[in-house]
């Protein structure tokens, strides 16, 4: 029998450090609740850092709404919470459409989240083209939420990461996780010999790697992985605020302050379990969209690309919530390319699952069990499968 | 196999990619050659436009031969290699090239089955304050100018950092000058002589190559070209351009006015090709750098890719040339060509037989392990992002980045258009004086595509739009 090195209890122990292993890190410290956040990497090296950096409520589904309203709460207190102001800025997040159709799917989509005061205005015609002379002539409309926008994904979610430690949580980079336990009443999380964690209460954050861990708990769901491809040009002329996306998806950008395009759209390719990056032929379609988009871009230049690893259920939504099977765990993976805005409200709410049980915010659209048809099936197989060990 | 049926594509036509091909030709093989440059020839035997009319001999001095005979190599084999020049390889993922055509600006994918990286180096960069004044020039980037557009850097030229390339250039621009009334002010060498002394033992294995190296600097010397070694640049002067050169031997500052200045550190392998790879890397000391693996034959750790020249450790012409040689014989063994493997022998013992020589390089011209401690915190170090040694510092302290991939994302240092190919050795030195940790340690900078920046709008050229299911909603 060899030694763990280094025992630790605590009250919740969370794998995965990126925005949301972080956030929720941080919200529980605020609590008073102590707390160990392994990561097998670097905090905010994968998803939470190389996304996008899209922060926008437009567009989600409306189950995401009231996570997403709380989350812009707290991207506001951005700079006083984590102690950078990570770029983000409420730029405007405008949602092109390219025809009648779009702009009557972005008419019902205002309509339908109008109890969630996102403040959207559905503009086209001249107030288009006096707004955004840049903008390409497929664009026949749109519609823009003046106070969503954009923020740098490499600041903010490692910066998550470092606010907690500041406030008293153990971040242990560099550990991943290699084995759970549970006995009932305490999990015990080993990093090969160097660490045991003991707590009462797991949360599970480990992103698209996430699904191993809640099937060891009877509840195997279909997660699976996606890369977006993303793209940056050489700094241009500042010439635009607002973050673009398009109705019916296919391309999204933004320019950020020192004057680069960010683009994302279209699908990477995986290099390994760990790792991606964009294909070719994503490159060369972002190519043709953008520069339809945006014909300033026409002589711009490409100067890097890169994707990341997202884990995807198939309805597009998170499980976030508590699992079916196991007193204490808790899940919040899945978020489908969405997730960096709700990120920090994600923190919160796991952060109350962990301590009371149960979120203000209202997550049932989340619930695990959407995967699990019969809850009491996987209890029992989970208890067989242990007890055959 | 036969040979006809591989499909091998070399990378680079500098004399390693240049002898890979004559080799592989020689076995029946028809090898695609793609070359970002003009003309064959590679760094050294760079070729100027077709028009320029100056000699080899003029041109390269005592390397004309050995010119000659590698662009004569490479115009004979013109009807047995597809060549393709201008042609930047941008991006690269197992079996596939992503190449764009200089000239016609347009972009396609080259298919290999067998590949050959002799992608060459550059400058290795330890900026000084002052190094972004218009007027500052790496050393090589000097010699560029004078080989390939026969013009010099300025009228009164310093030449600065530490490896042979600084006496040769020095040399060239002093040759140079006597026509064009170009004047060296000052070799300035970060290099004891005492370093010199210590390193003849390991030089004297190649006596023909030291002989050179001693000649220059003796020539430099006899034409009353003022040579300092050990000493430490403070910083170059000017408003709008250089106008002069501060130097520290130790005890005071001198200061040498000037209207250029050529500088520069040895060289560094261009290695983001086998990164995109996906080639194993591991840290080499004696190149005091992250390369990636590759055996006595140059064969990585993919099956199918082989590496020769300075792309893989910068061992300089010769060795490139015997080294591209090596790798296509393996590249034709390995798929069942019969190939000549006393001559294989003979290559790999030529290649062994350098080390020592190269080792002593290095003893002469040692990398200045303690440049970090005297770059003072305004010093820019990535100047695409403007982002200074303090900020860099300031990173470590005050969010415990502590490896390469991270601090570039938190300081933007090598995210501008070299893409950390300029600033990556100087940003990892001051990691690793800022964290205390030794060098090795720090990490390098993940290659991402494109290699170097790629037109939008050509890309879209050549490839039909469509739509692509979006993964993220973003
Ligand atoms: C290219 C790209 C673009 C995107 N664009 C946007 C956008 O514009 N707007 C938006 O809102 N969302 C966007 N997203 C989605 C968003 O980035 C993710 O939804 C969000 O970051 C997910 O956060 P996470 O904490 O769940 O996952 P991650 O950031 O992936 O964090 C999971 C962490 O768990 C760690 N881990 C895994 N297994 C273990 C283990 N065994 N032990 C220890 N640690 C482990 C991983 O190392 C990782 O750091 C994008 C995503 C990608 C990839
Ligand atoms: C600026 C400079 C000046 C030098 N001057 C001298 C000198 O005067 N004397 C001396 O002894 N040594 C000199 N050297 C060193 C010498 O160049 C090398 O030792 C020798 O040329 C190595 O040969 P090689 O075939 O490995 O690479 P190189 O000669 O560098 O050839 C590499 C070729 O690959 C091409 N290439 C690289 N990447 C790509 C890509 N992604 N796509 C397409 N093509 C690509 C390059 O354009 C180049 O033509 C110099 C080096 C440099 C960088």
């Amino acid at each position: 029998m060899t030694t763990t090195t280094r025992v630790i209890d605590t009250d919740v122990a969370i794998v995965g450090g990126g925005i949301m292993g972080a956030s929720a890190a941080l919200a529980l410290r605020r609590k008073g609740v102590d707390v160990v956040l392994l990561e097998r990497d670097l905090c905010g090296s994968r998803s939470s850092g190389v996304n996008y950096g899209g922060v926008r409520r437009q567009g989600r589904p409306v189950s995401q709404l009231p996570l997403a309203q709380r989350a812009h709460q707290v991207w506001a207190n951005l700079p006083a919470l984590i102690g950078t102001d990570g770029e983000y800025q409420r730029s405007g997040h405008f949602k092109i459409g390219r025809s009648e159709a779009d702009m009557a799917t972005l008419e019902a989509y205002a309509n339908l989240s109008r109890d969630f005061d996102l403040g959207i205005q559905l503009i086209s015609g001249t107030t288009l083209r006096e707004r955004c002379p840049w903008l390409g002539g497929r664009a026949v409309g749109g519609s823009l939420c003046p106070d969503d926008g954009q923020a740098n994904p490499r600041l903010v979610s490692p910066a998550f990461a470092l606010a907690a430690r500041r406030a008293g949580a153990q971040i242990l980079e560099r550990t991943p996780m290699t084995s759970v336990e549970h006995d009932g009443k305490l999990f015990t999380v080993r990093s090969g010999n160097a660490v045991a964690v003991r707590a009462p209460v797991l949360i599970n954050c480990a992103g698209a790697w996430a699904g191993a861990l809640a099937a060891q708990f009877g509840e195997a769901v279909p997660l699976h992985s996606g890369h977006p491809a993303m793209a940056v040009t050489e700094p241009l002329p500042f010439f635009m605020h607002w973050s673009l996306g398009v109705e019916g998806g296919g391309i999204y950008c933004r320019q950020v302050a020192r004057g680069n395009l960010i683009l994302g759209g279209g699908a990477g390719v995986a290099l390994d379990a760990d790792s991606a990056r964009s294909e070719r032929s994503a490159i060369a379609t972002l190519a043709v969209q953008a520069v339809e988009l945006l014909p300033a871009l026409k002589n711009a230049h490409f100067i890097r690309t890169w994707s990341g690893t997202e884990g995807y259920l198939p309805d597009r939504q998170p499980v976030l919530g508590k699992s079916r099977t196991t007193h204490g765990l808790v899940h919040g993976f899945g978020f489908a390319g969405a997730g960096f805005q709700i990120g920090p409200g994600v923190g919160e709410v796991l952060a109350e699952l962990a301590r009371d049980g149960r979120s203000t915010t209202p997550i049932e659209a989340f619930a695990i069990e959407r995967f699990l048809p019969d809850p009491q099936a996987a209890v029992a197989e989970v208890t067989s499968t242990a007890a055959a060990h | 196999m036969t040979a006809p049926t591989l499909q091998p594509v070399i990378v680079g036509a500098g004399p390693a990619g240049i002898r890979a091909a004559q080799t592989l030709v020689a076995h029946g093989a028809r090898p695609t050659v793609i070359d970002e440059a003009a003309r064959g020839g590679g760094q050294i035997y760079r070729r100027p436009p077709a028009h320029f009319a100056r000699s080899p001999q003029t041109l390269y001095g005592t390397e004309a031969s050995r010119a000659t005979a590698l662009h004569s190599t490479l115009d004979g084999l013109a009807a047995h290699i597809d060549y393709q020049p201008n042609s930047l390889v941008w991006n690269a993922q197992a079996g596939l090239l992503d190449v764009l055509h200089g000239p016609t600006q347009t972009t396609r994918t080259v298919r290999y089955g067998q590949l050959i990286v002799a992608s060459g180096a550059t400058d290795r960069v330890l900026p000084v304050p002052g190094w972004t004044l218009p007027g500052v020039y790496t050393l090589g980037g000097a010699q560029v100018a004078l080989k390939f557009q026969g013009c010099t850097i300025g009228r009164n030229v310093v030449l600065m950092g530490t490896g042979p390339l600084l006496y040769l250039v020095a040399y060239q621009y002093a040759k140079a000058g006597a026509k064009a009334g170009v004047k060296v002010a000052a070799v300035l060498d970060t290099a004891r002589f005492a370093d010199q002394l210590a390193a003849l033992p390991g030089m004297l294995t190649q006596p023909a190559v030291l002989a050179k190296g001693l000649y220059y600097v003796g020539w430099l010397r006899a034409h009353g070209v003022a040579v300092h070694t050990g000493v430490r640049p403070v910083r170059v002067e000017g408003d709008t351009r250089v106008n002069a050169v501060v130097w520290s031997d130790g005890q005071a500052e001198h200061t040498v006015p000037c209207d250029a200045v050529g500088f520069g550190y040895a060289l560094r392998s261009e290695t983001q090709l086998a990164d995109l790879l996906g080639c194993r890397f591991a840290w080499a000391p004696m190149h005091r750098a992250h390369l990636p693996e590759r055996d006595s034959a140059g064969r990585t750790s993919l099956a199918g890719v082989y590496l020769a020249g300075d792309g893989a450790g910068i061992m300089g012409a010769d060795a490139a040339e015997w080294a591209g040689e090596r790798a296509a014989l393996a590249l034709l063994a390995d798929h069942g060509v019969k190939v000549d493997a006393a001559r294989a022998a003979e290559l790999e013992r030529k290649l062994t037989k350098l080390t020592p020589f190269r080792q002593g390089l290095e003893r002469a011209f040692p990398f200045p392990t303690d440049w970090a401690a005297h770059a003072p915190d305004a010093l820019v170090v990535c100047r695409c992002e403007n982002i200074t040694a303090g900020e860099l510092r300031a990173c470590t302290r005050d969010a415990g980045a502590d490896e390469m991939n991270r601090i570039k994302a938190l300081t933007r240092v090598g995210m501008g258009r070299c893409q950390g190919r300029m600033c990556g050795v100087a940003a990892a030195e001051i990691l690793a004086q800022a964290t205390g940790k030794p060098i090795d340690q720090v990490g390098r900078l993940r290659g991402q595509a494109p290699i170097k920046p790629i037109p939008i709008h050509l890309q879209a050229q050549a490839t039909a739009a469509h739509d692509t299911p979006a993964e993220a909603t973003a």
